[in-house]
């Protein structure tokens, strides 16, 4: 008895995780006794680049398709990546980012997201225009060489106009300095 | 009874010397005027040898006894007293140094000994008069030493709501008839202000739009030229002064849009699914030099003023940003950050002969050709935690700082005739409109409410 609802609760843990493809267990379920980790669960997953991301709250597919565009946008599953001072470059971690970003791309074929390029107060307001713009086109370069269609994806520039944080100071900065995902239709 | 023949006499003198001129205020613009013939130079009021002509400027006298009048005879000569001061080649005597000088109530003549005692060399005197629904303000200029008038003008059909408008007018014809120069009093600033705290639509994110406003050039009547509720960036006029070309976010890219603001219309240039960013007009009106990514990068373009014939000028996998024109308009500087950081570069108009012209600096953008005959570059420089504006003689090859490390200070824009500076800067708290001389002295702030930024200068 005890041994057969063990089995089962091991049966349904396996096929969803199977089902999900996700690296990490969701965050917000019950835990139950852990199954005894076996090399069949992790051996069948594919290799690492094209992993899919668990998306930042783990609702399923068809309530993330359910939301509204502000919904989507107020708590969206696209995150931000951002960037040094005065650069446009997409570090490794960014990277990593847009990957995830990619990922969720890949889940929703219709989406049309607009990236927006953001930079913090401290250079001019007229070259933050541009820099605004390489970032942007910087972030959207990395999601079509990751497979989305160029068509899906549109960039636009905020130079330093809209800081995320109004503060003067560093760590304000560093949230300033960013590519942003806004879902603008699906 | 000396004292009356003597007034009497000079009343006739000065009659003889009063031209009337029945004119309307003119438009806020006009066409620099021919150089002062010989016989306005002739009357030019002179100080002491090596010194300015001091000016004092009474409130003008109220000729029908009503508050309105009153306030306005009061007003005009505030404002006149302060558009003489802005040029700087008058010594302006302060106003309430001679407020119990002149009692006489009439523009026929001064108590000239008075007016010597006090030191000035020319006085304004004015009155003015409503007539039905308009004043007509009449204006004496005084050569106190010479004892004459060396100008008169009337005004008829003068605004009841804009008085300051005929003070401005009054400004520029001393200057123009006294210094041969061209006055700046009757020009506009246009900028962008977040003051009116609404939020911007199609968006989850809290963001304020950002609006096109103009302001005199002394920021008095600031007004609202869009009401679209999302960001507008760089304004700048056109040549005739009657347009203002900027980059409104209101589709999903913002596009280049011409605002007709006399007429109250506005015309769309660029609809592309692309950006397109800081409109400059070439000096002849004909074309505007703008930025764009539609290539996929941050370049220079230019295209005629309806929006056709789209060209591009610099082709460099860096970003190319912010023209301007030469006063030729043969020449465009821009801001490249091919050398690895932002610096003013040059070019000619058609793309070629590409140069740097910033070298000492860390970070140099929004170069601001000067109008002729100044031959120089404005533009803002990185100067430890913030910027400062440096002025660059294309000539000279030599730099010069007028700012001075307080706050940031951004977005240099000169005056029609190159001799001030409008800036944005933080040295107040918020951001804000500044102008100053092309010197750094006579520094003034012209807005005060919410932040204000991209500063422009009418023609």
């Amino acid at each position: 008895m005890n041994l057969r609802s063990l089995i089962c609760i091991c049966a349904v843990l396996l096929i969803g995780a199977a089902g999900c493809r996700r690296s990490q267990p969701p965050v917000a379920r019950p835990t139950p006794p852990a199954p005894p980790p076996t090399a069949t669960t992790r051996a069948p997953e594919p290799p690492e680049p094209m992993r899919e991301p668990m998306p930042p709250e783990p609702l399923p597919s068809d309530e993330v398709a359910a939301r509204s565009l502000d919904d989507l946008n107020r708590d969206s599953p696209l995150r931000p990546v951002f960037f040094e001072y005065d650069s446009s470059d997409v570090n490794d971690t960014s990277r990593t980012t847009l990957q995830a970003n990619a990922a969720v791309l890949k889940k929703y074929p219709s989406w049309v997201i607009t990236i927006e390029g953001h930079c913090d107060e401290r250079g001019t307001a007229e070259y933050n225009l541009a820099l605004g713009e390489r970032r942007a086109v910087a972030a959207r370069q990395y999601l079509i060489s990751l497979g989305i269609d160029a068509n899906r994806l549109r960039t636009v520039s905020y130079g330093s106009e809209f800081p995320f944080d109004p503060a003067h100071q560093e760590s304000a900065w560093s949230r300033n300095r960013r590519a942003h995902f806004v879902i603008t239709s699906k | 009874m000396k004292k009356l023949g003597q007034i009497l006499f000079t009343a006739a003198s000065a009659l003889a010397a009063f031209s009337i001129v029945g004119a309307q205020t003119p438009p806020a613009t006009q066409e620099p005027s021919a150089p002062s013939s010989p016989t306005e130079i002739s009357v030019a009021i002179r100080g002491e040898v090596g010194a300015p002509p001091h000016y004092a400027v009474p409130d003008f006298i109220a000729l029908t006894s009503d508050k309105e009048t009153a306030e306005a005879a009061k007003l005009i000569a505030e404002v006149l007293w302060a558009d003489l001061s802005f040029e700087r080649e008058y010594d302006m005597i302060p106003r309430d140094t001679y407020k119990t000088i002149d009692q006489l109530n009439t523009t026929e003549t001064i108590a000239f000994d008075r007016w010597r005692e006090l030191g000035a060399d020319g006085v304004v005197k004015g009155s003015v008069r409503k007539t039905g629904n308009t004043f007509q303000v009449e204006m004496r200029l005084f050569n106190v030493r010479a004892r004459s008038v060396a100008l008169g003008r009337m005004y008829d059909n003068v605004s009841l709501r804009n008085p300051r408008a005929v003070a401005h007018t009054i400004s520029d014809e001393i200057h123009q008839t006294q210094s041969g120069l061209r006055g700046v009093a009757r020009t506009k600033l246009t900028f962008i202000s977040d003051r009116d705290n609404e939020r911007v639509v199609d968006t989850v994110e809290t963001r304020t739009g950002k609006e096109v406003y103009v302001a005199d050039y002394d920021g008095a009547n600031q007004m609202r030229v869009t009401s679209n509720r999302r960001l507008n960036v760089t304004p700048s006029w056109s040549p005739d002064s009657r347009t203002i070309a900027y980059s409104s976010y209101t589709r999903i890219h913002p596009q280049i849009i011409l605002s007709n603001v006399y007429q109250g219309t506005r015309e769309t240039l660029t609809d592309e699914k692309s950006s397109a960013f800081m409109p400059v007009f070439s000096p002849d009106g004909s074309r505007i030099a703008f930025m764009s990514q539609r290539d996929g990068n941050p370049e220079i373009y230019v295209m005629n003023r309806d929006g056709s014939g789209v060209r591009r000028l610099t082709n460099h996998s860096s970003a190319d940003s912010t023209p301007t024109w030469s006063p030729a308009g043969t020449q465009i500087a821009f801001t490249s950050d091919r050398s690895g950081s932002p610096q003013i570069w040059v070019m000619d108009a058609d793309g070629l002969n590409v140069r740097r012209i910033t070298f000492g600096e860390s970070w140099a953008d929004r170069a601001t050709w000067s109008p002729a005959p100044f031959n120089q570059i404005a533009y803002s420089a990185r100067s430890g935690p913030g910027f400062d504006i440096r002025i660059y003689d294309v000539a000279a090859g030599t730099t010069a700082t007028i700012t001075d490390g307080v706050g940031t200070n951004e977005s240099p824009a000169f005056s029609p005739t190159g001799r001030h500076i409008a800036f944005s800067s933080s040295r107040s708290g918020k951001v804000q409109i500044f102008t100053m001389a092309r010197d750094g002295k006579n520094l003034r702030q012209v807005t005060r409410s919410g932040n204000n930024t991209f500063p422009n200068w009418s023609r």
